[in-house]
């Protein structure tokens, strides 16, 4: 029992191979797309580096721009053959290639789908590391002098301005570390030391937040310093303003902005892989109906083209026999002294007739 | 005298034909690209339209789009015309039509040179209404419950952080504004009192700037306020730092990105206009060297073409001319009715 069995006549076989020609042209442009999605999303997720720490997020473009440059090679082979399968003697070129050419192309398919759901399944690692990076990179806001966090202070500024975000998962990060640097604080003033002996691991530590906080939507000049002061200035309450800084955490701001650029290329690389099995599936045909006519010994009649010869169940029993007995092809069997031409003795009942009566032996003329 | 003669064997003609159509639909591509140009400097324009006081400039971007759309058709006549030029049959039906369509044609491509030389002359322009636009800007940054003006300050915020500016000539023209709304002053307080009694007008000045002047590459949190106070801030001189606030103002900023953009899209549209001066030549020759082949019964004999029948000045008096006697006769005529009564 064919799977899925279609006729196809020699001007349908010859109308195939020019459509799937076309089509594996357009598989190498979509495989350029892929490798160019790929190289976009390592460069922007190399640009933030500096705020995320170390993981394992940079598996996903380097997949899916090893995934693009296969896919490219891989057409480009397909729209080869494709463009020779009308011609008959060039077919025969082709002809042992082609099976193991589908076979290959079927589990490249498996592999693009595996990175179109790497792109959905990264949501959980990225934001790790951009909970990590970021607490550490407002930890060192204040080393400009630092070689090597020199510039995390600018970095981090700008990525507050960029994102309208503010701290790690809101402004009240920037309470609890001390991002005033001691070189610009006035050791000699009382209330600076009296604010350094309070904190016990001797921070100086303040309700207040650097200026890319500052919301340009607020109506009123930015409050900066002693935000959670009412008192301190003129018709202000920190639990109701909204307006005046940035209220969302910019750990969320830059997930919300990678997540949205991973789902757009995970839907790309869908539509990729669905018109990669569709050609898969038209070479598949293309190839069985060319082999059954080479079969038939006419490659000008009617042939059929099908998916799989027997059924799913008899073809994935038949290919097991088939790995298991490579297997066993380096044994012999020595049962007949290693002489594979004895004859194995009939083991099955002769079948005499419907009577089932052994004929007489004749007797001998004498 | 004939300007620029020419000879014209046949073979020249075809290869001058052929030449000419692909010429003519590369030009049409310049046209096309010329006119996404203007509109790639009116949006621009557009966008920071809050901070100019007048629209004067804008005659820029719209010259160029007239061009732009104009050169569309023009080149595109232009290839059918040399399409045309090489069959005996067809080309007569262009005869008339050709002296218009020199005319209009070198209009507009005279309009495209205009309009790059209008660029560079509008600098000046562009500064005062820069200048008008951002002190105004800056004046009514603190009406953020005024109609109309609502969106001052998010506008003047945007503008200094994106480009990286403080001010119209520079930070102290915060010094001379009031900035603080007096809804977010507490007049209850002794300083407020102090400082707003100090002013002639009344008004809260004080040497501070808003947070949007601060420039995230200092190495030290941005001091906003009492800038001019050495002794406010620890380890601060303002007349020696740098980083602490962007120290360019805003519209120098602003010109400097307009030019910048200006020049750019002058440099472009000078080579189109060259491209399109050479089209309206070859097509000139081309005309030229077919009409003097009309009537023979041999098209490939050797033929001359030129640019201009007569010399530059006679051209020129040709079309001028009518215009001329036309101004001319409606003097006379005034002066004869004036000298008619004077008459017996």
């Amino acid at each position: 029992m064919a799977v899925f069995r279609l006729t196809f006549t020699k001007t349908k076989r010859d109308k195939l191979a020019q459509v799937l020609w076309i089509l594996n042209w357009i598989s190498v442009v979509t495989g350029i797309i892929l490798f160019s999605l790929g190289l976009f999303l390592k460069v922007e997720i190399n640009k933030r580096g500096e705020l995320m720490a170390e993981r394992n997020i940079q598996y996903v473009p380097n997949m899916l721009i090893a995934v693009g440059l296969i896919a490219c090679a891989i057409n480009f082979l397909g729209g080869k053959i494709c463009y020779d399968c009308v011609d008959t003697t060039k077919f025969l070129r082709w002809k042992l290639i082609m099976l193991p050419y589908i076979l290959c192309t079927f589990f490249f398919t498996f592999c693009v789908l595996v990175g179109a759901l790497m792109c959905y399944s990264m949501h959980g690692e990225l934001e790790e590391s951009l909970n990590l990076g970021l607490t550490e990179a407002i930890r060192f806001y204040k080393d400009t002098d630092t070689p090597g966090r020199c510039f995390l202070k600018q970095t981090v500024d700008m990525l507050q301005i960029q994102f309208k975000c503010c701290g790690n998962n809101g402004y009240k990060d920037w309470f609890q570390i001390q991002w005033i640097s001691n070189r610009y604080l006035d050791m000699s003033q009382k209330e600076v030391v009296d604010r350094l002996r309070s904190n016990v691991q001797g921070k100086y530590l303040m309700d207040g937040v650097p200026f890319s906080c500052c919301n340009i939507n607020s109506p009123r000049p930015c409050i900066q310093q002693q935000i959670t002061n009412n008192s301190a200035h003129f018709h202000y309450e920190h639990q109701t303003e909204e307006l005046n800084l940035w209220m969302k955490g910019c750990r969320q701001a830059l997930l919300e902005y990678y997540t949205h650029i991973l789902q757009s290329i995970g839907l790309s690389v869908l539509i990729a892989w669905l018109f990669e099995l569709s050609v898969l599936t038209g070479v598949r045909y293309l190839q069985t109906s060319l082999e059954n006519g080479l079969r038939q010994g006419d490659l000008n009649s009617e042939s059929d083209g099908w998916l799989l010869e027997q059924s799913f169940m008899e073809t994935a029993r038949v290919n097991l026999n088939i790995i298991k007995s490579l297997g066993k092809c380096n044994q012999i069997d020595t049962a007949n002294n290693g002489d594979p031409n004895i004859n194995i003795p009939c083991t099955s009942k002769a079948n005499y007739g419907p009577d089932n009566v052994p004929p007489k032996e004749i007797p001998e003329a004498s | 005298m004939v300007v620029m003669k020419m000879k014209f064997p046949f073979q020249k003609r075809v290869k001058l034909a052929q030449g000419l159509w692909l010429l003519s639909w590369c030009a049409t591509l310049a046209g096309a690209i010329t006119f996404a140009l203007g509109c790639i400097l009116k949006t621009e324009l557009r966008r920071r339209a809050e901070v100019m006081d007048n629209s004067d400039i804008h005659v820029v971007p719209n010259t160029l789009m007239i061009v732009g759309l104009a050169s569309l058709g023009i080149n595109y006549f232009a290839s059918k015309i040399c399409q045309d030029a090489l069959d005996a049959g067809r080309f007569p039906r262009w005869k008339n039509m050709l002296k218009p369509y020199f005319a209009i044609s070198c209009f507009f491509t005279v309009l495209m040179l205009l309009a790059v030389i209008m660029s560079y002359v509008m600098k000046g322009n562009l500064e005062s209404s820069l200048k008008v636009g951002l002190r105004n800007g800056i004046r009514f940054y603190k009406d953020t419950d005024t109609p109309g003006r609502c969106f001052q300050k998010q506008n003047i915020d945007r503008l200094q952080m994106e480009f990286q500016c403080c001010g119209n000539n520079d930070f102290r023209d915060w010094f001379e504004v009031q900035w603080i709304s007096n809804r977010y002053l507490d007049f209850s307080t002794k300083e407020v009192k102090d400082r707003i009694k100090s002013n002639v007008d009344g008004r809260y000045l004080l040497d501070g700037v808003p947070f949007s002047c601060c420039n995230p590459s200092s190495p030290r949190p941005c001091i906003q306020y009492q800038l001019t106070n050495n002794s406010a801030h620890y380890n601060y001189e303002y007349q020696t730092e740098e980083l602490n606030i962007y120290l360019r103002g805003c519209r120098e900023a602003l010109v400097n990105y307009y030019m910048g953009l200006m020049n750019t899209i002058g440099a472009g549209v000078l080579s189109v206009f060259l491209l399109q001066g050479s089209v309206l030549v070859s097509l000139r020759f081309l005309q030229t060297s077919m009409e003097a082949v009309a009537g023979n019964e041999n098209t490939e004999i050797e033929t001359e073409g030129y640019l201009l029948e007569k010399s530059v000045k006679d051209t020129v008096m040709e079309y001028v001319g009518p215009l001329m006697t036309f101004f001319l006769l409606t003097n006379q005529v005034e002066e004869g009715a004036t000298g008619a009564p004077a008459g017996p």
